[in-house]
């Protein structure tokens, strides 16, 4: 269980987190959908602590993620953000081994260059794996980030717009990967997006942001409706059923 | 050719370079002739440990290759310093002040210094790395005024002595301070052994480290304090030598092509101590010590910076 | 602030300025001055007059235009190189020709500012990073560069602390006949006014200048020419002011806003008035002795400079 109570978070005397509070179950995919600027992004950070929030309470299964202590975090917990610029020459193997540094603080054993296998196996990436970052498409990049995260081997996984400059071939496929992740191996994903025709396929729960404040939260059903939407988006869009999934006609 | 392997060349150079200095064209009084060359070699070897290391771990944590500690504002602080108690006492002073006192009083004032502005600038919302080495350098042009103001003021005679402090030099260091320097570093050192782990995932960015579990701040602060030691004892000992660090890291780098930060900073270490007894054999064999080595190292260093900022890289 | 606060500032200035020194002049013997008070004036006081107003007031636009042609609020003479490669020129100047005029020294000195900024510029373009603060970093780095050329240059020919004194910004030691290369800036200044608008469009990128018709890279160069010959000329005639052309252009912007023309005037008059205060503080300060302005401008203008960071949230810059 991830739970945030009365979260606030204030930019300039500017509330950009205004009194939230969410809880996302254990073994499921929650999507953070909202406008520009709602403050996604932000609430995202405060749960893996990149940032300070500012008043209320955030704690996974029952514990204050202010009070662990970093490295017990770091095997609970793991976020990959957005802008992902690594300026070292790394190769995807050795990339992905850095997500064992809770466990080995640098020295990987046995046990721990076995789980690096097990994810660059998980993403495919087997024939690349010696290859260097900065030899690789968008799309390989972002399956070698994944990567590393599923060898940090958290319970909780935080994902911030991981579909941003992707095609939709890559984005299907990252997003089954984080699927097969929750249903196979118990995961619980957090994901900001934007396209909310991927958060209606893909997620079990939404949760709607605007200026800072939750809109709505729920079982996808509840929050892909019309008038949610409306009051999300403050835009009509029309709710269509293809395939048993709800499709959201946004083009006016 | 590994990095390893690399790393090993680089340690064989330097120690080969450091033979020929001791030992070459070595007539006349032996007896006075090699323990001034021995601590000669012994004041490069610790200056460059110090810049390489310290520059490495400085643009780790700013994840970037274009800083350089040195334009914390320390080396303006030194000259000012130095330049001060020559205008305020006269040239005397510095001779018959112990040059330990001198030591001291410079390397205190630099860590205090930097101490200052890290607090100062880690205390409000404003704690961007950036934000903090822009501070430092405008106190540096500002420490520079008051510098050119006494200068212009110093009788020529007394200049010629400001001069020398100005200019870091090998030929004039003291034997005690080399050894007391030596036994900072070594305090330094053993303090720095338990952050050395994260430095290689430091330099995958803040996000990623604090996502790996890394004490982000609480390691980020005790690694500027280190990196502002060492710059202080090097810069005490022999003098300023803004671009050593920049380049040799650089080089360093490109060289070995490894993100691993024990190689990096053996590296840096090696290629700085190899920089810093080329370059002195350099001023003294073809310049006649018609220059030091901190000009030259400047300038060459220098050059090297503006290369790298006009090649295309994206490592800024 | 209006137009003729500033305006009434800069009078008042100079007219204090004109009274202050050593040999007494007072504003009640203005219609009967002696010969030897007249020739005080026209020898000293005046010409040092005219070249602090010429200098506050150029050497701020420089920083404007330099601003907007960077987009960055932090860039300035004293933050892209521009000064120390000016001082570099006087010193090969100096060094090529024993004894060179000052307009070789003028001519020599234009040409390595403009060679200095225009590297900067091109580094500029090359870093990917543009944060406010990294690019001025960056600048300032180059700056040091340039200095330890200058530095080992000097270092050989024995001239470190001589360039120390020619290059400390002073006004003490301009007199007629040292100082009239300045008003060079003076039909600079016209032009950089003429040109205000299309500085502003060229700020924008170039593709949106290309867009909007302009010849981008000419606008850029031009304003590159007048930035490096103001430099050139002020530097030679006063010495190195340091961070005046990157705060006055700031604190005009937080009252003002950012229209280059309607700003032109106004970093003009803010500049000199500010030199002018500064020169009188250092001439009043350690009396009968005198701080050289470089001390001055260097401790108020890093204070500001200091403080304008750390607002810069609040003042949007």
């Amino acid at each position: 269980m991830v739970d945030l109570k009365r979260v606030l978070k204030s930019y300039n005397h500017k509330n950009v987190i205004n009194d939230v509070s969410v809880s996302v179950e254990k073994g499921t995919i929650t999507s953070f959908i909202g406008p520009n600027g709602a403050g996604k992004s932000t609430l995202i950070s405060m749960i893996s602590r990149l940032i300070a929030k500012d008043d209320g309470d955030i704690s996974i299964d029952g514990k204050d993620i202010t009070k662990q202590k970093n490295n017990d975090m770091a095997k609970k917990i793991s976020i990959l953000k957005q802008s992902n610029n690594v300026n070292l020459r790394l190769t995807i193997r050795e990339l992905v081994s850095f997500g064992r540094f809770p466990y080995s603080q640098g020295r990987l054993n046995k046990e721990d260059w076995a789980k690096v296998d097990e994810a660059i196996d998980y993403m495919e990436l087997r024939d690349m794996q010696d290859k260097y970052l900065d030899e690789l498409s968008g799309g390989q990049r972002q399956r070698a980030h994944i990567a590393m995260v599923i060898a940090q081997d958290t319970e909780y996984i935080l994902l911030d717009e991981p579909l941003n400059n992707l095609d939709m071939r890559h984005s299907v496929q990252i997003m089954k990967t984080l699927r097969r992740l929750v249903d196979d191996l118990g995961k619980t994903i957090l994901i900001v997006i934007h396209d909310i025709n991927f958060a209606s396929c893909y997620s079990d729960q939404i949760v709607a942001l605007k200026d800072g404040e939750v809109v709505k939260q729920g079982p996808t059903c509840d929050v892909i409706d019309k008038c949610v939407l409306r009051e999300i988006y403050d835009m009509d869009i029309d709710i269509k059923h293809v395939n048993n999934q709800r499709i959201c006609v946004y083009f006016a | 050719m590994g990095y390893k392997k690399k790393t090993i060349i680089l340690a064989v150079i330097a120690a080969v370079i450091a033979l020929i200095y001791i030992f070459y064209d070595l007539s006349g009084n032996i007896g006075y002739i090699l323990p001034r060359r021995i601590t000669g070699v012994t004041a490069m070897v610790l200056t460059g440990s110090a810049i390489g290391f310290a520059t490495t771990v400085f643009m780790t944590i700013t994840n970037n290759r274009i800083l350089t500690p040195n334009i914390l504002g320390l080396d303006s602080l030194y000259l000012l310093l130095q330049t001060f108690i020559i205008f305020a006492f006269g040239s005397q002073s510095l001779v018959m002040m112990s040059s330990n006192i001198n030591y001291f009083l410079s390397v205190g004032i630099m860590v205090l210094f930097s101490l200052l502005l890290y607090r100062f600038l880690f205390k409000g919302e404003n704690n961007n790395i950036y934000f903090l080495l822009l501070i430092g350098m405008i106190l540096g042009t500002f420490f520079g005024s008051f510098t050119d103001f006494m200068q212009v003021l110093i009788d020529p005679n007394e200049f010629m002595v400001a001069q020398d402090r100005m200019f870091a030099s090998i030929n004039n260091v003291n034997k005690n301070l080399v050894y007391l320097s030596l036994g900072l570093m070594i305090v330094v050192t053993l303090y720095f052994i338990q952050f050395y782990k994260y430095l290689d995932v430091l330099a995958l960015g803040k996000d990623q480290a604090i996502n790996l579990g890394v004490p982000y701040d609480y390691v980020v602060k005790r690694l500027l304090v280190i990196v502002a030691i060492l710059i202080s004892i090097a810069t005490a000992l022999v003098g300023p030598i803004t671009f050593l660090g920049l380049l040799v890291v650089n080089v360093a780098y490109e060289f070995l092509k490894t993100y691993r930060h024990f190689y990096l900073i053996m590296g840096s270490v090696l290629i700085s101590i190899i920089a810093l007894m080329g370059g002195q054999f350099v001023v003294e064999e073809l310049f006649a010590f018609q220059t030091t080595i901190s000009v030259i190292i400047n300038f060459v260093g220098g050059i090297y910076f503006i290369y790298l900022l006009l090649k295309e890289n994206k490592s800024w | 602030m209006k137009i003729w606060h500033l305006a009434l500032a800069t009078v008042l200035l100079s007219f204090t300025s004109i009274f202050i020194g050593v040999s007494d002049v007072t504003p009640w013997e203005i219609f009967s001055l002696s010969n030897k008070q007249l020739e005080l004036l026209a020898i000293s006081r005046l010409p040092r007059l005219a070249s602090i107003l010429i200098a506050g007031a150029s050497m701020s636009i420089c920083g404007l235009i330099m601003q907007q042609l960077s987009k960055n609020k932090f860039v300035s003479p004293t933050t892209s190189g521009t000064l120390d490669s000016a001082r570099l020129g006087i010193l090969v100047a100096l060094m090529v020709f024993t004894s060179a005029s000052p307009l070789q020294k003028m001519f020599i000195s234009f040409l390595f500012a403009l060679l200095g900024t225009f590297v900067f510029m091109k580094i500029l373009e090359k870093i990917k990073f543009k944060d406010a603060v990294f690019i001025p970093l960056v600048g300032l780095m180059f700056g040091n560069i340039i200095s330890s050329v200058a530095t080992f240059l000097a270092y050989r020919n024995d001239m470190i602390q001589n360039m120390s004194s020619w290059m400390q910004g002073d006004f003490s030691m301009v007199m007629s006949g040292s100082y009239e290369l300045m008003y060079v800036s003076i039909p600079i200044l016209v032009i950089a006014y003429m040109f205000a608008n299309k500085f502003t469009i060229a700020g924008m990128g170039e593709d949106f200048a290309r867009n909007l018709g302009l010849n981008y890279r000419q606008v850029v160069n031009i304003g590159l020419i007048i930035v490096a010959l103001v430099t050139a000329s002020v530097v030679l005639t006063a010495g190195i002011i340091p961070f005046l052309g990157l705060i006055i252009p700031n604190i005009v912007t937080i009252y003002q806003g950012d229209h280059l023309k309607k700003s032109l005037l106004h970093t003009a008059l803010l500049g000199a008035s500010f030199v002018l205060a500064c020169d009188i503080i250092g001439r009043i300060v350690i009396y009968p002795y005198e701080i050289p302005i470089s001390l001055t401008v260097g401790v108020i203008g890093s204070g500001i400079f200091i403080y304008l960071l750390l607002r810069r949230k609040k003042y949007g810059l």
